[in-house]
């Protein structure tokens, strides 16, 4: 019953974003280039050198394949949780409290933004050619990597997008806050964490566990050892990873509703 | 009688500087990809020493005084106008005795003052704490980078208010930001320094007001070419801009239909 409730609230979502067709088709365009913007910046470096922290070009784009298919898919499905702030300045919240729904998903629900298919393309496009000529010596392992990786980074991130949205419920408007943590996090797993001093891979790569969506399944793929010396296991250590993610950002969203306690006077 | 514009200067800067914690939260984010994209760089010149004149110095000031200037040049957000087209509340605006793209600009002035202070010179402090940044060595530099700053703040504004004065046609011109949003950047030279992309998109960008926002007043600061041609061209573009936006907003409000009017 539910279930129906919430897949026709979806369906109308979807439609009224049609309405005006030019921008929605602009929004579209907006997240092709957008998410493919990063990778001109990449190809535009490698005009200069040929090895960056250590990888060449072919490497570098396939991390950036992983992570841009990762953080569209994310971004798909629960790049919703961006709202959380205009939820509780407007006193929202307290209504999507009441009804008989869970809270998260009937924020997730409330604008699947499907200009936001975009970025998953673009994303995938550039993966496809990289897998296909990066010279991946494939193995059945491998092609378990290659197909589960993007999907693991996509739990990583949405984990990653929720925790760090539920700081809006500490901070007022705490959007950029977040913003710094799931945007930065995407920028820094789309180049090798080679390139990071010690301090900001700590930060972004392992305390947000940004190296598990692109940087270790590349090695994987690559049959590259690890230039930090990391263990082997690590990479193939996404899928736990993002199970762990998943746990502490259910933990983290819970502690923040429990705290929550409207903003009226 | 006096002129209401710089009363409006005034406005845009007190009324920006009341969001102190939203300016402490961008803050945040500006370090942060500041610290990435200077490691990624670094990366860059530890193949090469120098790449295209930019040698470490350079280029660690290249990105913290790009992610100062972004919040005073403004590339993103500012969609109040296309809002006010759509909800056709512009209509109050249109009506007030004042030229409206003026008294935009005067609030854009404004507000890019206040920028200057919470988000101009804290990142810039940042960067030269922990990275060699390299400052000017004449001291006219210094004023002609605030000539610079302040051109790309106007060729900015006349950018974004072309974007918004799409809502006249579009209604929603949402879209139309998201395009710029994430081309503007990169063609701008916030990203990457322009000089290391290829000849022929140099030559391609030479011909648009993009790198007058970021790689303009950077290469000035930088002591990077010929400072007084670079100004001279900003403010080609920033009259040619303001003039199509008052052609474009002339045509546009002939089009408005007041609802019940």
């Amino acid at each position: 019953m539910a279930d129906r409730v919430l897949l026709r609230i979806v369906a109308s979502r979807i439609r009224s974003q049609l309405a005006y067709r030019t921008s929605f088709a602009l929004h579209v365009v907006a997240q092709l280039i957008g998410q493919g913007i990063e990778l001109v910046a990449i190809l535009v470096v490698f005009t200069q050198v040929t090895s960056l922290g250590g990888f060449d070009r072919d490497e570098v784009v396939l991390m950036y394949a992983l992570a841009a298919t990762a953080f569209g898919l994310a971004d798909l499905s629960v790049g919703q949780v961006e709202e959380l702030p205009t939820y509780i300045r407007t006193g929202e919240l307290d209504v999507l409290l009441l009804r008989p729904l869970g809270t998260l998903v009937q924020i997730l629900s409330a604008d699947i933004a499907l200009k936001r298919v975009g970025k998953v393309v673009t994303g995938l496009a550039v993966l496809a050619y990289a897998y296909a000529t990066s010279g991946i010596d494939w193995t059945p392992l491998r092609v378990l990597v290659a197909a589960t990786a993007p999907l693991c980074g996509a739990v990583i991130f949405g984990a990653v997008w929720v925790a760090a949205n539920t700081v809006s419920f500490w901070v007022v408007d705490g959007r950029e806050v977040a913003n710094s943590v799931t945007y930065g996090s995407n920028f820094a797993t789309s180049y090798p964490i080679t390139v990071y001093g010690p301090w900001l891979r700590r930060v972004l790569c392992f305390a947000v566990p940004g190296a598990f969506v692109a940087y270790f399944p590349a090695l994987a793929l690559l049959g590259r050892p690890d230039p930090l010396g990391f263990p082997l296991w690590l990479q193939y250590a996404p899928p736990l990873v993002a199970a762990l993610a998943v746990g502490g950002a259910a933990l983290v969203w819970r502690a923040g509703v429990r705290r929550y306690q409207g903003t009226g006077s | 009688m006096l002129s209401p514009y710089p009363q409006l200067v005034i406005a845009g800067f007190r009324r920006h500087s009341t969001y102190r914690q939203a300016a402490l939260a961008g803050l945040t984010t500006n370090i942060v990809f500041g610290l990435l994209r200077a490691a990624v760089l670094l990366a860059v010149l530890a193949q090469r020493p120098v790449v295209a004149g930019y040698d470490v110095a350079a280029a660690v000031t290249f990105v913290w005084l790009g992610q100062g200037l972004l919040t005073v040049v403004l590339l993103w957000g500012d969609t109040e106008l296309a809002t006010r087209i759509r909800t056709g509340d512009v209509v109050i605006d249109l009506g007030r005795p004042w030229d409206l793209q003026a008294a935009l600009l005067a609030g854009d002035l404004g507000r890019a003052g206040f920028a200057v202070l919470a988000r101009l010179v804290p990142p810039m402090a940042f960067g030269a704490a922990l990275f060699p940044i390299r400052w000017p060595e004449r001291p006219a530099t210094w004023a002609l980078f605030a000539v610079a700053a302040m051109l790309a703040v106007v060729v900015s504004f006349g950018i974004r208010f072309l974007l918004n004065a799409s809502a006249f046609w579009l209604l929603d011109a949402r879209g139309v930001f998201a395009v710029w949003g994430v081309v503007g950047g990169v063609l701008s030279g916030l990203v990457i320094p322009l000089a290391w992309f290829p000849e022929w998109a140099r030559t391609a960008l030479a011909f648009t007001p993009a790198p007058s926002l970021f790689q303009t007043p950077i290469d000035v600061f930088l002591e990077r070419g010929e400072p007084v041609g670079a100004l001279a061209g900003q403010a080609f573009w920033a009259v040619l801009l303001l003039g199509v936006g008052r052609v474009v907003l002339h045509r546009g409000s002939r089009r408005l239909v007041v609802q019940g009017g």
